[in-house]
């Protein structure tokens, strides 16, 4: 078993897991302002997430840790190369945690005001920063054997763009859903109305970057090498699909499923078609970094595959069992009348 | 001023200010445990209270050492890219671990204890904060065995232009990281009991809530005495580490320029850098020195001019803080047993003086932990892994300074506007009391 192969992919379940998951935070955080009419409302929103967004969060942490403990070297460029896209993520989700927890715990309306488009803005810079951090993945860095060539600015190009509206719209759309989920009444009927109004723009940039990634990026050159691959984007495609039509039947719960499966066919999509790179160089071949040039050690990624395969199990059937201890809707009145609430 | 100086100034600020949140949540996670236990086990609703009341600080508090944790990690790709890809063969693998091990458990039961109270039954609720303790307790284990290799770097070997991990065991097994990790732990515990005594003071000195906040006092001073004596313990056990492992920190730690046998420990004494001597030393206890560090009177310790200049940690701040550092620790032994026995016999409310210097010294604690770590962080240097990387050749080659310019003045600012709202948050929790927070059946002014 090739473990540099276990690492890469683990390295992309852990990415598009939290995608998944911390996407309808950051989707319910940009569009709690619009869906909550009143303050009531707007925690309600809030709260429909709130004993899970930390959780969410860690498997940010836990990708970041892996890529330190499996692609040090990876981890080491990346980080440093993408200096300032990473700080104002960082700010925001800085920003973002602590506005859950300060928001309700003063009176004024200027203090949740401001709470609020904290909370609208800090969700909306991850959505997008991580679309043009990774289109630009997708489609190399300007890096070569002299250091890195790059600028901020320069992340903002065109492939860039599109791949970040693509994360901005799809997790529009994920966190509309799970508002419609976990609300009831007027909340919840007008988050399933956006949700169907969103579609059509996610839609519309979806088929763009995936035009697009086929002249910008080398990503689709796995994919005709092993075409049995194509099962990625095609499960993307028909679970966007799938999104729709399950809205148009009124089944929001499944809606929202289906747009889980989106992002794990979007991400996988890309990771398969970056394999075996991590971040390939726009510039030269041989400065891409890649699984096997970037990795650790074979016995740092033995003691590592242990933990993983013994911890992440069990991570997984806790996860689980919190999401079934809070199913169900959340109440204006529950929340009203929780002193734990946020 | 270049990127290397930014840098380091940043780690110092970003860390220093997560280790504001960092040791209450440790402590106070295992006091807001065992009040809950408590109530489980007694049924007396006080507890309850109790728990709700504490639990209500523990969260704010908590919520600000969680997002700034996560610069700590990020910071190291960011701006210690030559120090990442030179050790994170070995240096990453406890990062990855305590993220898998011990986050998602603090993040996944944090939210069951936080919004769980009409979900789950009161023992399993009891359960909830038990592993978040736990987790945050272990959470500490692994980023102390991460720093423990940095200041004791053992299991590994220099291969492949790296520092490669050969010895997983050595790593997680580290004298060096396992004292620290001990050392840490109980002062953590120690800042929990001071503020929990301190805010109880406050209450007392108020006369609301009374027998509330005697309960409180009460479960928080065995708990502060108990903890400042380990760390009194554990500190002794980890300066003789020290002294073994990381001699010129020791050097620093006690000024000590020359090498000599049967050193004496000068209770007052100033050292003078530029001229590598003391300019005043006075009352020393002879042989005391070489008996801490090596439990014989008779044992050398080595001088700070017995290391080239360019391997000597400053020796200055390294000194002081270690001499305030023990000095507070002595001072929370004796404060936390003067609370306790108060606290036994009733009197508590008899000596309003002394409720007085327990609500001013909730800060003494803290400060006891940003001290430690400047001995533990400065004394290391120049080195930021002892004996095989300075931090002068760690520090990311791509950056420019105006990105580290940029950088530094954000978070000054985000950190300082966010621990201003933090502490006002708390410091309005605190001084509303139990009673409000929890009848509150107006609820509005929390919700």
């Amino acid at each position: 078993m090739d473990l540099h192969i276990v690492w890469f992919v683990l390295w992309g379940v852990l990415w598009a897991v939290y995608f998944m998951l911390d996407g309808f935070v950051l989707g319910a955080g940009m569009l709690h302002r619009v869906l909550g009419r009143t303050d009531l409302e707007r925690r309600v929103v809030i709260n429909s997430f709130g004993p899970v967004w930390d959780g969410n969060e860690v498997w940010l942490i836990t990708a970041g840790g892996a890529t330190f403990a499996a692609f040090p070297t990876t981890y080491a460029l990346m980080f440093s190369y993408l200096y300032t896209p990473l700080l104002l993520l960082l700010f925001a989700l800085i920003v973002r945690g602590v506005s859950f927890e300060f928001r309700s715990k003063e009176e004024g309306a200027t203090w949740r005001g401001c709470w609020d488009w904290a909370i609208v803005l800090s969700s909306f810079v991850p959505a997008l920063l991580f679309g043009v951090a990774f289109g630009n993945i997708f489609a190399g860095l300007p890096m070569d054997k002299a250091g890195y060539h790059g600028s901020l600015i320069a992340l903002l190009n065109p492939y860039g763009i599109v791949s970040g509206l693509l994360f901005v719209m799809l997790f529009l759309e994920h966190g509309a859903l799970y508002v419609a989920v976990k609300s009831t009444g007027g909340l919840s009927r007008r988050a399933e109305s956006l949700a169907r109004t969103l579609w059509v723009p996610l839609l519309v940039v979806a088929v763009a970057f995936l035009g697009y990634t086929n002249f910008a990026t080398k990503l689709y050159d796995n994919y005709l090498k092993a075409p049995v691959l194509l099962v990625a984007p095609l499960v993307a495609v028909a679970a966007l699909v799938g999104v729709r039509l399950l809205l148009g039947a009124g089944n929001t719960l499944a809606a929202f499923a289906a747009s889980c499966v989106t992002i794990l066919g979007v991400v996988g999509t890309g990771v398969i078609g970056l394999f075996p790179n991590l971040i390939p160089s726009s510039m030269d071949a041989l400065s891409s970094l890649t699984i096997y040039n970037s990795s650790s050690s074979e016995y740092t990624l033995q003691i590592m595959t242990g933990v993983a395969f013994t911890f992440v199990p069990v991570v997984i059937l806790y996860k689980i069992w919190v999401y079934r201890l809070f199913r169900g809707t959340v109440t204006a009145e529950a929340v009203a009348a929780d002193h734990e609430a946020y | 001023m270049d990127v290397l100086t930014l840098s380091r100034l940043q780690f110092a600020i970003t860390s220093m200010f997560h280790f504001i949140f960092v040791p209450l949540t440790l402590g106070l996670s295992v006091l807001v445990a065992m009040m809950e236990t408590r109530y489980v086990l007694t049924g007396n609703e006080m507890y309850k209270r109790m728990t709700k009341f504490w639990g209500k600080l523990f969260l704010i508090n908590f919520a600000l050492g969680v997002v700034t944790g996560i610069t700590m990690e990020f910071q190291f790709g960011m701006n210690w890219a030559e120090y990442s890809r030179y050790v994170g063969d070995i240096f990453g693998a406890p990062l990855a671990i305590e993220a898998t091990v011990a986050f998602f458990m603090e993040s996944v039961f944090i939210g069951v204890w936080a919004f769980g109270w009409e979900k789950v039954g009161k023992r399993f609720h009891a359960v909830s904060i038990w592993l978040v303790a736990l987790a945050t307790n272990l959470s500490g284990l692994w980023i102390l065995l991460a720093n423990g290799w940095m200041q004791h770097p053992v299991g590994y070997v220099l291969r492949n232009g790296r520092a490669e991990m050969v010895d997983f065991m050595a790593l997680i097994t580290n004298p060096f990281g396992l004292l620290k990790f001990g050392h840490q732990i109980v002062s953590g515990y120690t800042v929990a009991g001071f503020f929990v005594m301190g805010i109880s003071a406050y209450h007392l000195l108020k006369a609301r809530n009374r027998e509330f906040f005697k309960a409180s006092f009460g479960m928080a001073a065995v708990f502060a005495l108990a903890a400042s004596i380990m760390v009194g313990v554990i500190g002794d056990f980890h300066a003789a580490d020290v002294a073994k492992t990381q001699p010129a920190k020791f050097a620093a730690m006690e000024a000590v320029w020359n090498s000599c046998n049967n050193a004496p420990m000068h209770l007052i004494a100033f050292p003078d850098e530029k001229n590598e001597c003391n300019l005043v030393t006075a009352l020393p206890v002879p042989g005391l020195l070489s008996f801490l560090a090596f439990h014989d009177t008779n044992a050398q310790i080595r001088g700070i001019t017995s290391f080239p200049k360019d391997e000597r940690p400053p020796v200055l701040p390294v000194f002081l803080s270690f001499r305030l550092m023990v000095g507070l620790g002595t001072l929370f032994i004796l404060l936390s047993a003067a609370g306790l026995f108060l606290s036994k016999n009733g009197l508590l409310e008899k000596y309003p003086l002394f409720l007085k210097l327990l609500v001013l010294c909730i800060p003494l604690p803290y400060i006891a932990n940003q001290l430690g770590w400047i001995v533990s962080e400065v004394g290391r240097q120049p080195w930021i892994v002892y004996g095989i990387m300075k931090t002068s050749d760690a520090v990311s080659k791509s950056l420019e300074m105006s990105q580290v310019i940029g950088s530094l003045l954000g978070f000054t600012l985000l950190y300082g506007l966010l621990g201003f709202v933090d502490i006002y948050l708390l410091a309005k929790f605190a001084r509303k009391g139990p009673e409000e927070t929890h009848v509150g059946a107006s609820n509005a002014f929390r919700n």
